[in-house]
């Protein structure tokens, strides 16, 4: 036990940058676990932290790339995949991962989120849900629960939420998971299985935002919401992700929803490049 | 061929490996040729699900330490913009090619147009300079897609190509040369060990040498404000000296990058400044006028951005009137009008575009000036 803890801190220490603390970062929030989660879960030997680049778009979550001493890259709001694409393709020999919030991911950058789940590109998207925008302040998300309150939800949301897990499955992802930023040991798990795993993997995280989403919804401190996640998680491996919808202090179903062999974007280049090259080669060959 | 297949080869030969885009009229060429192309070279093609994504992605392929571009019109342009301001920013080299049609919005989709060359030069929030080239041939827009990545890795900035309808799709034959690896540049690679080596860090001159994704120097980069570190820093100072450096690196760099070509401007009362297919058609005008008897030469802007300033100055003092053909209602005229600062008289020979000038307007605004 001791043995493991000083592994894993010896990761966290290796691969934060700690002349970037403090944090911006507010008492009680998920992203820091989560954070330390794929800290850890990069200590382990599967994999090279070299070919390890990090991408981040705009918003709380979005700072993580400034945090982590990779290849880290902070780019524009809801485009962490598109640039995170072009990166993989580039070099396939990197293990990509893009690290953000919901907001980023789903509103702003949703169309690009089906669209990698869909070609299966080889991919690891960990995506922050705290079920609003806290950077801007607490504004309603394509995430906010039906009636949650939020700075511009006042009276209650009117709009019904994304059920993240089913639209990414639906999309063509590989693996899909779900956690909350309770679960730190299941979390650290998924995120190391999905860095090694072909093809597009999400991870979504449930995580407490105390201080503009919490203090609106009757979670105002960071504890609230891990108590709430303690007694309201229920894990459910596998689920029908039909069933997997959050409402607002309703149970939130956890697990490894989807783990399954698609051939990847990268399997389907290499066989498109076998065949450009000898098409040009018979080509060249009939004008001799 | 076309100019749209010849930009595609062109920037085969420049060592381009990696496009990203998605169809648009008249740029659909462009991504054609390069799907077919690249994966025979051993390059990456990708149709992305819109203009936002396919420049993230070709920002995304230069940090991966591969040559990238991609290629739209107008409604694509405008999308891109985002992300051209993140390439400016992080300093990333990699082309993006707009082959102009008629405007605003969806406009005439086929037919040519010349009125984003504003846009090329303040289409992204903030201030900051940019290189744009404009090709008036299938030759030309083979040559300059060369030169465009030469700069852009020179110089670490995206450069565009502002070419119009009518240069992307005329036939015109093209040479392919041989083109010598030596003669093709790279950005400048970190001479420090990771662990030393700090992203905008600049040694000599006010380009910073390029590490990439995958060689283990853990670097971060990002579109906030940011030190030598590539860390945000939020104050007016770290703004300021980023700010300077961002502009100075091509606005002091000028004079290697401008390109114009002048006919008969030596002794010219009245130069017809043009560019792209208005060039070639200027030219004709040129030539009828000196068969009149008219003292008319023609400079045609190679480069648009930065400015020819200081060629605009000195033919200010010499020529009685600039005549500056566009299609478009008036956008470059602008920028000779301030630099010939009331020396020479201005002349805007505008077109609205879904067509070119018939070269008897031009020589008329040209005979006007003469009078």
């Amino acid at each position: 036990m001791t043995n493991t803890s000083n592994i894993e801190n010896q990761s966290i220490e290796r691969y934060l940058r700690r002349d970037r603390l403090p944090h911006i970062w507010c008492a009680g929030c998920g992203i820091g676990p989560t954070a330390g989660c794929f800290l850890r879960a990069i200590g382990r030997d599967e994999i090279d932290p070299d070919k390890l680049a990090l991408v981040s778009g705009i918003g709380c979550t979005g700072r993580v790339a400034g945090y982590i001493k990779l290849d880290s890259f902070h780019t524009t709001h809801g485009r962490a995949i598109p640039f995170a694409t072009g990166l993989k393709l580039a070099n396939p020999e990197l293990n990509v991962v893009v690290f953000s919030g919901d907001g980023d991911l789903v509103a702003i950058g949703g169309n690009h989120l089906i669209h990698a789940a869909r070609r299966n590109i080889d991919m690891t998207v960990i995506c922050v849900n705290n079920f609003n925008y806290g950077m801007t302040g607490g504004q309603a998300a394509p995430t906010s629960p039906l009636e949650a309150r939020t700075t511009t939800t006042r009276y209650g949301n009117f709009e019904p939420p994304f059920n993240l897990p089913y639209l990414v499955s639906a999309s063509g992802a590989s693996y899909v998971a779900r956690w909350t930023a309770l679960h730190i040991r299941e979390l650290e798990k998924a995120i190391a299985e999905a860095m090694i795993k072909p093809g597009f993997s999400f991870i979504e995280v449930i995580s407490p935002c105390p201080v503009v989403y919490g203090r609106m919804n009757k979670e105002p401190e960071g504890l609230d919401s891990m108590r709430y996640y303690q007694e309201r998680s229920i894990v459910r491996n596998g689920a029908d992700l039909r069933d997997v919808d959050i409402d607002l202090n309703g149970p939130i179903v956890v697990g490894k929803f989807v783990d399954r062999e698609y051939p990847t974007l990268g399997d389907n280049l290499r066989q498109v490049s076998i065949r450009a090259k000898e098409k040009a080669q018979t080509k060249a060959k009939g004008k001799i | 061929m076309s100019g749209d297949v010849a930009c595609a080869e062109g920037a085969i030969s420049a060592g381009c490996r990696f496009f990203a885009g998605y169809p648009i009229t008249p740029a659909t060429e462009v991504a054609e040729r390069m799907s077919t192309r690249l994966p025979q070279v051993g390059g990456v093609y990708i149709q992305m699900e819109d203009e936002l994504a396919s420049m993230g992605a070709v920002l995304g392929a230069s940090w991966a330490g591969v040559k990238a571009m991609t290629a739209t019109s107008g409604p694509g342009f405008s999308l891109m913009m985002e992300n051209l301001g993140l390439g400016v920013m992080l300093e990333t080299p990699c082309v993006l090619v707009d082959i102009q049609r008629a405007a605003p919005s969806t406009g005439l989709p086929t037919m040519v147009g010349q009125g984003d060359m504003m846009q090329a030069r303040w289409g992204s929030h903030g201030s900051y300079e940019i290189i744009a080239l404009v090709p008036s041939s299938p030759q030309h827009i083979f040559d300059l897609t060369i030169t465009a990545f030469n700069l852009s890795e020179k110089y670490r900035v995206p450069v565009l190509i502002m070419a119009d309808e009518v240069v992307g799709h005329m036939s015109e034959k093209v040479v392919i040369p041989y083109v010598a690896p030596e003669s093709l540049l790279n950005r400048q690679r970190p001479k420090v060990r990771p662990g030393k080596y700090l992203p905008y860090e600049v040694d000599d001159g006010l380009v910073p040498p390029m590490a990439v994704a995958g060689e283990g120097y853990h670097f971060h980069v990002t579109g906030l404000t940011h030190d030598e570190r590539g860390y945000p820093v939020m104050t007016a100072e770290a703004q300021d000296r980023l700010v300077r450096r961002l502009v100075d690196k091509i606005r002091l760099n000028r004079k290697d990058i401008i390109q114009y070509k002048e006919v008969q401007v030596e002794d010219a009362d009245i130069v017809v400044c043009a560019y792209g297919i208005s060039a070639r058609i200027a030219q004709f005008a040129v030539k009828m006028a000196r068969d009149e008897g008219i003292r008319a030469g023609l400079l045609q802007l190679v480069t648009v951005w930065p400015f020819a300033e200081e060629r605009i100055r000195e033919l200010s003092s010499q020529a009685r009137a600039f005549v500056v053909p566009e299609i478009n209602y008036g956008q470059i005229v602008r920028e000779v009008e301030r630099c010939a600062g009331g020396d020479a008289m201005t002349i805007l020979v505008p077109h609205m575009g879904g067509g070119v000038h018939s070269p008897a307007v031009i020589l008329e605004a040209i005979r006007e000036a003469a009078q």
